[in-house]
């Protein structure tokens, strides 16, 4: 039976365009459905109705929502290239700092982003802070993965492609060479990889996007 | 060298007593910590400096943080016996899903019941028993989430059980008739001897819930 597997997802999205990455990188052939989030789709309804958000695997008519739910689901259904090491302890590594990264890094270098002024220097204790415990991880590693790219890189690899759009959009430097040396170099060699660099949004619709936002929160002070 | 196995822990932790629930249905034999969240030890600011909660197992030296994470852990590690996560990858998924949607929403919605009174409370017990009328829909008529075993899921949602009374006593309300279905699934589940010794007793939830309402001044 011919395999059917569409991603239903928002052109800027970081969490759809880490599936994205890991079917490329596993050579799984799928159809992008895209989403305009003001006016969701009867197929995004009846495909994620709990949530209603992207991005949403859809394998043969099934439905996996969630990101780091959907790439555990692809790495367990496409064997080849296996984007989790076999140790449980170093399993149960990658998903810790893969969810550390999306309820704590995420959110607090996004907040460094939106804020002005005052706030803004308070919002950087965190963030530099969380970076931090994520530069430590790469301590004698090239990937997050080890040799090789893992999950954990397409978990954070949002920072590879958002943070120097966010970086040009303020203004602000956050991801300091001298202070994050390890994330500085893995940022460019993730960005590198050939899977990775065709598959980013493209940066002056990212630019424009992110300028809006901040925008928007800078009028509602 | 038999394994040595250790879990900081809180007794009233629903998080925590997944993992005591999994490390009791594979068999596993481990010293239990109780931990003092008012005065963290230093193991616990050592072995989960990054969120310095509980539970944190730690097993041979190396710690495990985040409930879920811990229980996958024990399920990988000590995969022949008592499987809790299904095999298949589709049902795995839907599984991982759920107890992603136990985190993200039940225990906000449970904890605002208790901490909150007046119409933020009205609103929170709303919100929680939209949400555990959802689980209950999921649930259908099946013994347990995901068939005729104990699985994954129960596991991920049994220990907020022993809160429910102490939310329907500051929340004045009663959860049974609105889930019918999920309390006859948690009774199940409280029958199993796994799940009964690793949960706390909800009178001394209750009780404690009241102490922290009059130290936070909600009353």
């Amino acid at each position: 039976m011919a395999e059917e597997v569409k991603l239903i997802r928002t052109w800027s999205s970081p969490f759809a365009l880490r599936i994205v990455w890991a079917l490329k990188l596993k050579g799984i052939e799928f159809e992008t459905v895209l989403e305009d989030l003001a006016s969701k789709s009867p197929l995004l309804l009846q495909s994620n109705p709990v949530h209603k958000k992207v991005p949403v695997l859809v394998h043969n008519g099934k439905p996996v929502s969630e990101s780091l739910v959907i790439l555990e689901y692809i790495e367990e259904t496409w064997k080849e290239k296996p984007l989790l090491p076999e140790d449980p302890y170093e399993k149960a590594s990658s998903r810790f700092w893969a969810k550390f990264s999306d309820e704590k890094l995420l959110p607090s270098v996004w907040t460094v982003f939106i804020s002005q002024g005052n706030k803004q220097e308070e919002a950087l204790v965190p963030a530099l802070e969380n970076l931090q415990f994520i530069e430590e991880q790469l301590e004698g590693k090239k990937f997050f993965g080890g040799e090789k790219i893992g999950l954990l890189d397409l978990a954070i690899g949002w920072m590879a492609d958002m943070v120097s759009v966010l970086e040009e959009v303020t203004g602000l430097k956050l991801i300091q060479e001298d202070k994050f040396p390890l994330l500085s170099a893995w940022i460019e060699i993730f960005a590198d990889v050939p899977e990775i660099k065709e598959s980013g949004a493209p940066r002056e619709k990212l630019i424009s996007k992110f300028q809006a936002i901040r925008d928007a929160y800078a009028a509602t002070k | 060298m038999g394994s040595e196995i250790l879990l900081l822990d809180s007794w009233v932790s629903m998080f925590g007593m997944r993992v005591r629930i999994a490390l009791a249905e594979k068999g596993i034999k481990y010293e239990y910590r109780e931990e003092d969240l008012r005065s963290k030890s230093p193991l616990l600011l050592k072995m989960n400096p990054v969120h310095k909660k509980v539970p944190v197992l730690i097993h041979n030296g190396k710690p495990v943080s985040e409930s879920l994470n811990a229980v996958q852990y024990i399920d990988e590690t000590w995969k022949d016996i008592s499987p809790l996560l299904p095999s298949d990858p589709y049902y795995r998924s839907q599984s991982r899903f759920w107890a992603d949607f136990v985190d993200k929403k039940v225990y906000d919605a449970g904890r605002k019941i208790w901490t909150t009174k007046g119409k933020d409370q009205e609103k929170a017990k709303k919100e929680f028993v939209e949400c555990l009328k959802v689980l209950e829909g999921e649930l259908g008529d099946k013994p347990y989430f995901e068939g005729e075993s104990f699985g994954y899921l129960d596991v991920a949602l049994i220990g907020f059980y022993s809160w429910f009374y102490a939310y329907e006593t500051c929340g004045n309300f009663s959860i049974e008739p609105e889930c019918p279905k999920l309390i006859a699934w948690a009774k199940r589940c409280m029958e199993k001897e796994s799940v009964s010794k690793s949960l706390a007793e909800p009178q001394k939830v209750y009780d404690l819930v009241l102490i922290l309402r009059e130290k936070f001044g909600i009353d």
